[in-house]
């Protein structure tokens, strides 16, 4: 069996996977990594998003060996050990998730949509943004409000202190 | 998944090779269809060719001489949406790249996947048809009209490998789409062309048969380029497509409202859902 190696979450690691295996599976059955979920497996609703060198990437309908190499970051590459990131804390404020089953793969994609934004995000520059994650619970308007409190504190320098 | 080896060759002619070895090979790029495809069973190749890895198939030039945009067949749709010599010569066909699918889809997705797969509601067909691109492969230079052929179907033979997309820079285009607010496919999207020559005019979305060209709104707007001059043009629904999106007749009203709002919008993509 191929030995498929990149770094994930700033470590490197190799496994042996058949060729055909996706990245999603890669991450949750050879790593245990399983906070990357999958949801329509159809490339629809994002809930399998990940980071390949930094752009946010669907792990559903990504082969393991196209990330050969290259540098993979997943919901548990977020947090700095306790301290929470920025989106994270963000959600939990604005009461953003239900279930939480689409909730990685929202993060993901909003860290780089704000990431490459350069600047806080709107409302609607959000929605649109975002329009590749599907949430079935939330009716959108809390992880939106979310997104954009996590936008403007993370371009002002971190998260203002919090309440939990 | 369907399991399949995965190769990497380093040129296309490494990769023709390779497709001339294995019989029940197919090439793979963004992977954005073939992918979910495997996945349904829809296809089962034994070897998967990735021509993303091909450095020589990916990027964008200008052609001063021939006033063209020259894409790499590997360049990935975001590369396109953001590309400032696309935004500058062709705007509409940079909202193009940048209306596909989402931001992860157009992360992964190339114009040459696109172009070979030809899925009949797919963008870029309209935009190389409307455009009058020519599509070069590795053995020949194909012209856009000779290239749609019909559904998922286009000139190219077996192993044959899209290799760049050369688009003449218009006087103006626009493109108008009306997309499944689920799938993100388009439902029906008319891309408008001004060229010395005269006015073209391709629908995706639409047609039985995939992408074509609407002959009757070329004449009507080569005599009068603007909105009014398709307001008494109707548009036959009989080889049109019928889905859960939309009935022909539909379709067909789709098409003229797309075709209005192209003229009325030119220089850019405009979405509708």
């Amino acid at each position: 069996m191929p030995l498929i190696a990149m770094r994930v979450n700033g470590e490197e690691v190799e496994r042996e996977a058949p060729d055909h295996t996706l990245l999603a599976f890669f991450l949750r059955e050879q790593l245990g990594m399983t906070g990357t979920h999958v949801g329509c497996d159809t490339s629809q609703c994002g809930c399998c998003v990940v980071r390949i060198d930094g752009e946010s990437v669907k792990s559903c309908t990504t082969l393991a060996v196209q990330a050969q190499g290259r540098s993979v970051t997943t919901i548990e590459g977020l947090a700095e050990g306790e301290a929470l990131h920025p989106i994270q804390k963000a959600f939990r404020r604005m009461h953003a998730l239900q279930c939480g089953y689409c909730t990685p793969g929202m993060m993901m994609s909003a860290v780089d949509l704000i990431e490459r934004h350069g600047k806080p995000l709107t409302p609607d520059e959000v929605r649109e943004g975002m329009e590749g994650n599907l949430c079935r619970c939330t009716g959108y308007h809390n992880i939106v409000k979310a997104i954009v409190v996590a936008s403007e504190e993370m371009y002002a320098g971190g998260l203002k202190a919090e309440t939990p | 998944m369907t399991p399949a080896t995965y190769l990497r060759p380093g040129s296309v002619d490494e990769a023709a090779k390779l497709h001339d070895d294995f019989a029940e090979a197919k090439y793979l790029s963004g992977g954005h269809t073939l992918l979910p495809s495997m996945k349904q069973g829809l296809a089962r190749p034994s070897h998967l060719i990735d021509l993303a890895a091909i450095q020589g198939l990916r990027g964008i030039s200008v052609d001063a001489k021939s006033n063209a945009l020259h894409i790499g067949a590997a360049t990935r749709h975001v590369e396109v949406a953001s590309s400032a010599d696309v935004q500058r010569l062709l705007p509409a066909l940079a909202g193009l790249a940048g209306s596909i699918g989402d931001r992860q889809v157009r992360n992964r997705g190339t114009i040459g996947g696109s172009v070979a797969n030809d899925d009949p509601a797919a963008d870029y067909p309209a935009g190389v048809l409307g455009l009058g691109a020519t599509v070069v492969t590795n053995r020949r230079e194909i012209a856009a009209d000779d290239y749609f052929v019909g559904l998922f179907e286009t000139a190219l033979v077996p192993g044959e490998v899209i290799v760049q997309v050369r688009f003449p820079v218009p006087l103006a285009a626009g493109y108008a789409k009306f997309r499944s607010a689920a799938s993100r496919y388009s439902i029906v999207g008319v891309f408008v062309v001004r060229t010395a020559q005269g006015v073209r005019v391709a629908v995706t979305g639409a047609g039985e048969a995939g992408v074509f060209r609407a002959p009757e709104l070329e004449a009507a707007l080569d005599k009068q380029f603007s909105a009014d001059a398709l307001a008494d043009l109707r548009i036959d629904p009989s080889s049109l497509l019928s889905d859960l999106n939309a009935t022909p007749a539909y379709r067909a009203d789709l098409i003229m409202v797309m075709a209005r709002r192209a003229v009325t919008n030119m220089g850019r993509t405009s979405t509708f859902k």
